[in-house]
């Protein structure tokens, strides 16, 4: 029994059965009530646009690796929650092309050039999305309900119009494809949150933080909303990309704070930002730009809240 | 009462059921014995016997190098054949003392032991440093040593780590469960040391018989307290335990005497007492046979420089090929490429792998998850030490608490991209800490 044939490697010597492709997959499965309910809610062409942003978002990372010589990963299901989170930011009755477009610029500008998985100081998709927005602001801020343009709730909120959130919490309202319905969106996350996934450090600051800032600061709007109107939060938080951005992408781990306290900072600055733009600022929405621009500053956040180490006054 | 712990830490899946109920068996060694004059941390031991004497079972064959050493003695009757080098469990070259066993198990005559209440601390010192004792858990460090601190009168907890935290080994377990008493008078010994100290058993929840036992056994002495603990690895990393049990913390940089305590494994404190009030050196220990690869798993007492082939042997041998084969447990131990080696006073537990859950595990990107933030007891953020590590950023790694880290492994063990951080951290500390040293 004396032969050398066992392997050797350093300790430890056991793994915990998580990987990183099951993480995006469940994220993907968590995905899929905003997504049921998006086509539900528009119709065909909704489902059209997930295929195709999910579809372009794997195909430009497979070519890209190939062409690279690089390792391909697109079966980590990251490129995946990538098509699938941008296609979810579209709005129904923009082209097809607009989404491939986007989900290549994600992929390939946003996340390989930068690195690849884990590399990337940006959302892929929210920086997809803003890209978008950017370039053809009129198709990505048009949205077609019923048959009719019209305004968003958040943008009538805006205009110190009147909105029924019992609608907006079902989700059958105007918006793009992912965001409308409140319900959908948290039954996704409580799975995330049961599987170990995500926790409520960021999400749970962020909307916390918000719903205090927009009750403070509602008043000042053309609203005139009361100090903290419960109508007017609610509204607030129903509407618009909240809800996905809260639970789905600002969570991102990637780019967001790995300290603990770090994550409050994250949340509570994305909570502020999303209030001033939405708000004060030229647009009803503010989730995409609060998030992309808090994702530049966790390397700051990251900074100021490194903890201290146990034995040297760090939390016991 | 919320069950004492620490913060982070994982849960893996324990092993513990393969080999819990098996009662430890006295272990007959066939072939020749391998003695390493070094098997405990500081300078190796000489040796006194030579090539061709008749040694017998107790007698001492080799004698402690210095103050930070301990003298190693024979576990069987035979005949020296051979001092020459000999591989250790770790993969390291020892001198060894090579014995032939007669089979005869004849015993040396041991000196007269006095009562316990008769004895001066000095002399139960000696009788442990004599017999030599090691911190058995792992570390090897010499008990008689560790039992000297400069202020005695300032130690006031004395903690028996019976939380046997590694999944798989259920040595502790056993020993707790079969000899509680020689336990508990190991800690009595101890306690004579200490005036002024009390004597604390921290026992993992999932032990509950045990935790039973030795309440049972310590009711009456007012300086025991037996402790129930969260089950939850490393809560038996010294550390952790100290927390655990007294609320008290310390770092790297700090021994357990620094905040008053002292903390000595199971197995410790059972050759503490064997040596101090049965007046026998420390010559043989509990050590767990484990693993989907072995026959029957079971708990055995082996004698120090018995061939761990043997020992796999004595559980049956192999089932199936295993992939991997550990001394010690599969969180801290070492990954062995052969048995041909001894058994020290070390081996804790031989685990026998069919797979190998490393290399099926190929790293890829970190994804900046944090799941290495939580689970770090040393509240360290391992995938960053990692990535200085990899750059051979000494500067950044240092600055970043890297020296902090127990190398316990819980943020490998939790990583979804399967990095292998503790190896890279651990790696890189013994480099820090070598050029610590130089300055």
């Amino acid at each position: 029994m004396s032969e050398n044939k066992f392997k050797i490697s350093s300790s430890p010597h056991i793994r915990s059965k998580v990987t990183s492709s099951n993480i995006m997959l469940m994220v993907t499965i968590a995905l899929l009530p905003a997504s049921a309910f998006g086509v539900w809610n528009f119709g065909l062409p909704a489902l059209g646009m997930l295929i195709t942003t999910t579809l372009a978002a794997v195909l430009t990372e497979y070519i890209y690796e190939k062409l690279m010589h690089k390792k391909i990963t697109v079966n980590d299901f990251s490129a995946v929650v990538t098509g699938l989170l941008l296609g979810l930011n579209m709005p129904p009755t923009a082209p097809y092309w607009m989404g491939a477009l986007g989900s290549v610029f994600g992929i390939l500008v946003v996340k390989q050039l930068f690195g690849g998985l884990g590399q990337n100081f940006m959302n892929p998709a929210l920086g997809a999305r803003c890209f978008l927005l950017i370039s053809f602001t009129g198709q990505m801020t048009t949205f077609i309900y019923d048959g009719v343009s019209g305004p968003t709730p958040l943008a009538m909120l805006k205009d110190g119009q009147a909105v029924d959130s019992m609608s907006m919490l079902m989700g059958r309202i105007p918006g793009t494809i992912g965001e409308t319905s409140v319900i959908a969106i948290i039954i996704g996350a409580i799975f995330l949150i049961l599987m170990g996934v995500i926790d409520l450090r960021i999400p749970g600051t962020y909307i916390v933080t918000f719903a205090v800032f927009v009750g403070i600061f509602g008043q000042f709007t053309k609203a005139q909303a009361g100090l903290f109107d419960p109508q007017y939060i609610t509204s607030h938080l129903c509407g618009g990309g909240l809800m996905l951005g809260a639970w789905f992408m600002a969570t991102d781990y990637v780019t967001s704070p790995i300290t603990k306290k770090g994550q409050y900072v994250y949340g509570a600055l994305l909570g502020i930002l999303t209030g001033l733009f939405r708000l004060f600022g030229g647009s009803a929405e503010g989730v995409s730009y609060a998030i992309i621009i808090s994702n530049l500053l966790v390397p700051l956040i990251e900074r100021v809240t490194l903890p201290k180490p146990f034995g040297k006054g760090g939390e016991k | 009462m919320a069950l004492l712990t620490f913060k982070g830490g994982i849960h893996p899946d324990d092993g513990k059921s393969l080999a819990k109920d098996k009662a430890i068996v006295e272990l007959k060694p066939k072939g020749d014995l391998v003695y390493l004059v070094s098997q405990h941390i500081g300078a190796p031991a000489s040796p006194i016997v030579e090539v061709g004497e008749r040694v017998l079972k107790g007698q001492k064959i080799a004698e402690a190098g210095g103050f930070v050493s301990v003298p190693v003695y024979a576990s069987v009757s035979g005949t020296v054949k051979a001092i020459e080098p000999h591989m250790n469990p770790t993969g390291a070259t020892v001198n060894s003392i090579v014995v032939e066993n007669d089979g005869e198990y004849e015993e040396a005559e041991y000196a007269p032991v006095k009562p316990l209440d008769e004895m001066s601390k000095e002399e139960i010192l000696n009788a442990i440093g004599n017999a030599g004792v090691v911190g058995m858990g792992g570390a090897g460090f010499p008990t008689r040593v560790k039992l000297s601190p400069k202020e005695p009168d300032k130690i006031d907890y004395i903690i028996a780590n019976c939380a046997e935290c590694e999944p798989y080994i259920t040595a502790d377990y056993r020993r707790m469960m079969e000899t509680p008493e020689k336990l508990v008078g190991g800690m009595k010994v101890v306690l004579k040391l200490f005036d002024n100290a009390k004597g604390i058993f921290g026992v993992e929840d999932n032990k509950p018989d045990c935790i039973a036992k030795l309440r049972d056994l310590t009711k009456d002495e007012p300086r025991m307290e037996v402790l129930a603990l969260k089950t939850k690895y490393p809560q038996g990393g010294e550390r952790q335990l100290i927390y655990a049990t007294t609320g008290r913390a310390i770092n790297s940089a700090m021994l357990p005497a620094d905040a008053g305590c002292v903390v000595d494994n199971v197995e410790t404190m059972i050759n503490i007492y064997r040596a101090v009030v049965e007046g026998k050196p420390s010559i043989e220990r509990a050590v767990t046979v484990s693993g989907d690869a072995v026959n029957s798993p079971g708990n055995f007492l082996a004698p120090f420089g018995m061939n761990q082939a043997e020992i796999v042997e004595a559980a049956g041998g192999f089932k199936t090929e295993p992939e991997k084969i550990i001394s010690g447990g599969p969180m801290m131990g070492f990954a062995m490429y052969t048995l041909d080696v001894p058994v020290t006073k070390t081996s804790s537990s031989i685990l026998c792998l069919t797979k190998d859950e490393v290399a099926a595990n190929e790293p890829t990107a970190c994804i900046n998850c944090g799941r290495c933030v939580d689970a770090c007891p040393s509240r360290l953020i391992p995938s960053r030490l990692a990535d200085y590590a990899e750059h051979h950023d000494e500067a950044a790694f240092t600055a970043h608490e890297g020296l902090e880290c127990m190398e316990c492994g819980s943020c490998s063990f939790v990583c979804p991209a399967k990095r292998q951080l503790k190896q890279a951290i651990g790696s890189m500390r013994k480099i820090a800490l070598a050029n610590r040293k130089k300055k």
